[in-house]
């Protein structure tokens, strides 16, 4: 048996596998924060399932003390989702990153997020395939260099959460590698979302792609180019809250304003407001900060839910294998 | 050996009682031929003949109106004693149109009769069957029965009553032609006018539309001055054994026996698929029976469908997933990972023509060889084939016992003649099922994931939510030891030899190979796997009544073979392995048996004739005699 509730805590998520990512990898911040966080979720340990992909990000579920599924490039939410159909008693965390999530397995991420089925997705964007020696990836900015595009890549890069926003997503957010605070509350929100939770994680990989988040990761630069959102606050940033968003009703895009003597115009963030989700989503530097936090939410029966009642209701009626074959025609031979 | 067709000796329609019939209803795509075929097999069931039924139909789901390949159809052989073909040719042809006659008229005996509506042979419908006269008037039709009506207006007078409108009417031509054929043998109507008042339940005006047209079809026959040597035919019932019996396609009897598996294993099923044909019609089969331990999932693909069954199986139920060829191709990573992870996974292959997109509503065998190599790495998986429509509730059964014992993936093959054709079928005592019930491991002393039963090798099932066996799996290679990721050179030799060890280790659990018709030794053996069965069994069968000495092997179990297989067919002087591809089975035989067994191969979309394997046979037999 597992221990009692209240006394789990980090060591006991923790495997007794060696964690062999890169030293200075975002991702080993981002599996402290969540092996902190297990026990505040006050659910069984034994509930808890981490299904993955392929590549650095997707042998999270190995250093984890629960159950989990390393399984193949891009398919983690197709699993994740047969997962959830079998036990809709777990909670199933779907781990991937953004090649296995956004070019082998795009196809599954959108339809994963438009059933709504109730999981949580956490993307760990580093913008590159680290583990095949960093090729660019469908994240990485239009240009980069890399072994397999040495003159600069010349394919566009897509943005995860408007993938996530155009699939029908009920719970788009951000957050970053080694923001703990910031993290653990965001995906404390995604676990408690009845739906496809799905939160994009900017991360740092060491090797291949250092520094790309630096702006909005580092102590003095991320004030300037980094905005934390939070529902029904006015969205302000800067090293002393002196910079605002503003929404030009005119040209349906925002622009930044000085706080002092703006206060009504500034920006409340209502995540329940679509359009202002997709608008904040779409903010980034040198022009705008990054928006981390949680985007959008919106209640909608998940998928989960839905098949659980059709299912409630045929298992309401009898069931007898006699009968079934036996039904419609049949006739006697003496 | 080369295809020919030996045409066999047929019963004509001189008597008034005939043994075995067959006839085929022919018409456009929406002249819903397989609705009237449907019922008559009904009526044809409960009036006591066997028979067996194959629809035949093109892709297209509307085709051009009168166009030869929109041409639908639906063939059923009848008669007193066993049947188990859909017949080689034709003893009565309904053809709704000249596209109709003219696409299936090559396959109908002289003397045969054809039922044609004269109404649909205007000058336009017979361009497009590329008629450059009229058949009914030239005299071309002079060697068969012809009886000409035009069903058109015969249909519009005796719906008129019910008012539906020029185009809604003729859409009762098919249950018009149905009664008429029903008249011929002695059919009762009750049936069919029940299922059509279900049919049409919200639509009680087509419903009753329908009952004047299939009542007036018949009525034509009883009072119509016919041509001679058109009458009522009386075909005797069959003997049969005693019980309770139902018609039944290989479709409905796959997903049936998927239910029964999962009440015997006492596992939860989850069966996951993307639309794909012929396969698509499991998935409508099992959505309706909910209230087993059954839930469905339409996925996004067939990569999706794989690993929402593969995650199934990890969270503890057995996970299902069922396509055709193409689709199959595409699941082939996920069934490693099922393989590697050693988890339980069943994979239904509905084959068709082949490759790429082929001809989808068309039958085939190609893809025994994908089925029993077609993965990366060394990936052994147990192989199991339906041989009729009504096995394929068996052969579920046996793919679930398999499956959730072993801890393997199991790829069912079936295909799309089986999928769609129905016989009857004696309805098994469902206390009579032999239990397996399995059990998810619950110890939490000394578990490791990679504990194993010494007997089968099966891995343990530990599934999420079990207190105490948290643990993790996955595709990389894991210890044998403690199933963590191993890269070890000797840990990898090993976790192969046992992956290949487990599944060989069936062969011990599976019967033996028996016979099914004629003796353990003799001249020949004509060896089948799969939809052939039928064809095989019926040229034994008359083969023997000739005083030859041919027997007659079906093999369900492709992979691991049966052990005693090899010493079954050295019992024979020649092995004869007729199949619908151009040899697979057969190099596998040749290799592990070093028998030099001869091929029947046919690629043509099509089931075997028995002719053709009964060619087969004479030629081999006769070879056989003067070398001897």
């Amino acid at each position: 048996m597992n221990k009692p509730l209240s006394t789990l805590t980090l060591k006991d998520f923790a495997s007794d596998q060696e964690v062999r990512w890169c030293p200075g990898c975002g991702d080993y911040a981002i599996l402290k924060t969540m092996q902190k966080l297990m026990p505040e979720l006050n659910r069984p340990k034994e509930n808890q399932v981490f299904i993955s992909g392929i590549g650095c990000s997707s042998r999270f579920p190995y250093y984890m003390n629960t159950y989990g599924f390393h399984t193949i490039h891009g398919r983690a939410p197709a699993i994740a989702t047969g997962v959830k159909l079998a036990n809709p008693e777990l909670d199933v965390w779907v781990i991937t990153g953004d090649g296995d999530g956004f070019s082998i397995g795009g196809n599954h991420i959108l339809h994963v997020i438009r059933r709504n089925v109730d999981l949580q997705i956490l993307l760990f964007n580093n913008q590159t395939y680290g583990l095949t020696k960093g090729q660019y990836s469908p994240t990485s900015e239009l240009g980069t260099r890399s072994p397999s595009s040495p003159e600069g890549s010349t394919d566009s890069p897509l943005s995860p959460c408007h993938v996530a926003f155009g699939s029908g997503g009920t719970f788009v957010a951000r957050s970053i590698d080694t923001e703990a605070r910031h993290l653990s509350a965001t995906v404390k929100k995604a676990h408690a979302h009845q739906g496809a939770a799905f939160i994009e994680i900017l991360q740092n990989c060491p090797i291949y792609n250092d520094g790309i988040f630096e702006q909005v990761k580092d102590k003095k630069l991320a004030p300037d180019f980094r905005v934390e959102i939070e529902h029904g606050q006015p969205i302000v940033f800067g090293q002393d809250n002196e910079k605002a968003i503003y929404l030009n009703r005119e040209t349906l895009s925002l622009e930044i304003i000085t706080t002092a003597g703006n206060e009504e115009k500034v920006l409340v963030h209502d995540e329940t407001n679509k359009s202002q989700g997709q608008l904040l989503a779409a903010m980034s530097g040198p022009d705008l900060p990054v928006a981390v936090g949680v985007l959008y939410r919106a209640e909608r029966p998940s998928f989960t839910e839905e098949s659980e009642r059709q299912l409630g209701k045929a298992r309401s009626t009898s069931a007898s294998l006699q009968a079934l074959l036996h039904s419609g025609h049949t006739w006697d031979v003496k | 050996m080369q295809l020919v067709e030996e045409k066999l000796d047929e019963h004509h329609l001189d008597e008034k009682e005939v043994v075995d019939v067959v006839v085929r209803f022919a018409g456009d795509s929406g002249d819903g031929m397989q609705l009237t075929g449907t019922n008559f097999a009904q009526a044809t069931a409960l009036y006591g003949n066997d028979l067996s039924t194959f629809p035949d139909f093109p892709a297209e789901i509307r085709a051009p109106v009168g166009a030869t390949f929109g041409v639908s159809a639906f063939q059923i052989y009848f008669g007193a004693e066993d049947i188990t073909t859909a017949g080689d040719s034709l003893d009565v042809l309904v053809a709704m149109n000249p596209a109709a006659l003219v696409t299936n008229l090559g396959n109908l005996i002289t003397g045969g009769l054809i039922i044609v509506d004269s109404g649909s042979f205007t000058a336009k419908n017979l361009t497009k069957a590329k008629y450059k006269t009229n058949p009914l008037e030239d005299g071309s039709l002079n060697g068969f029965r012809l009886l000409s009506i035009d069903i058109s207006k015969q249909v519009l007078s005796a719906v008129e009553p019910f008012g539906l409108g020029h185009k809604s009417s003729l859409r009762c031509k098919n249950i018009w032609a149905l009664g008429l054929v029903m008249w011929l043998f002695d059919r009762d109507r009750d049936p069919t006018i029940e299922s059509l008042k279900t049919k049409f339940a919200n639509k009680p005006e087509i419903a009753n539309a329908n009952i004047a047209a299939l009542n007036a079809g018949h009525a034509y026959g009883e009072t119509a001055e016919l041509p001679t040597g058109i009458h009522v035919y009386k075909v005797p019932k069959a003997k049969v054994s005693p019980g309770t019996y139902r018609n039944i396609t290989g479709t409905t009897a796959l997903a049936w026996g998927l239910i029964a598996g999962s009440e015997l294993s006492e596992i939860d099923l989850v069966f996951a698929s993307y639309p794909i044909t012929p396969a698509s019609n499991v998935l409508h089969e099992l959505v309706t029976h909910k209230q087993f331990r059954v839930k469905t999932f339409q996925a996004e693909d067939e990569i999706a469908a794989v690993c929402a069954a593969v995650g199934a199986s990890f969270a503890g139920s057995l996970g299902v997933t069922s396509s055709s060829g193409p689709g199959i191709t595409l699941k082939a990573e996920g069934m490693a990972l099922a393989a590697a992870s050693e988890l339980p996974l069943i994979v239904v292959d509905s084959q068709r023509g082949g490759p790429s997109t082929g001809m989808p509503t068309k039958t085939e065998q190609s893809d025994f060889n994908m089925a029993l190599y077609g993965r990366h790495g060394d990936t052994p998986l147990p192989v199991v084939a339906a041989s009729t429509p009504t096995d394929c509730f068996e052969v579920a059964i046996e793919a679930v016992r398999i499956a959730t014992k072993y801890m393997t993936p199991v790829v069912l093959l079936s295909d799309g003649y089986l999928a769609n054709a129905s016989e009857p079928w004696q309805i098994p005592d469902v206390e009579s099922l032999p239990a397996f019930p399995v059990k998810h491991f619950t110890e939490v002393e000394g578990f490791k994931p990679s504990l194993r039963d010494e007997e089968t090798l099966a891995r343990v099932w530990a599934k999420p939510g079990t207190p105490g066996l948290e643990h993790r799996i996955g595709g990389i290679e894991r210890s044998y030891e403690t199933g963590d990721i191993s890269y070890d050179p000797e840990n990898h030799q090993k976790m192969t030899d046992l992956r290949a060890a487990k599944v060989e280790g069936i062969a011990d659990d599976i019967p033996l190979q028996d016979v099914c018709y004629g003796k353990d030794t003799g001249k020949l053996a004509v060896v089948g796997w799969g939809s052939t069965f039928g064809a095989i069994h019926q040229a034994v069968k008359r083969a023997s009544a000739e005083g030859l000495e041919v027997s007659h092997i079906q093999v369900r179990y492709l992979c691991p073979l049966p052990r005693n297989l090899g010493e079954l067919l050295n019992n024979f002087e020649a092995v004869l392995i007729p199949e619908m591809n151009t040899g697979q089975f057969i190099r596998l035989i040749r290799s592990e048996y070093l028998i030099d067994a001869i091929g029947l191969n046919k690629v043509a979309g099509q089931p075997f004739k028995i002719g053709e394997i009964l060619a087969a046979i004479h030629q081999k037999y006769a070879e056989l005699k003067s070398e001897s």
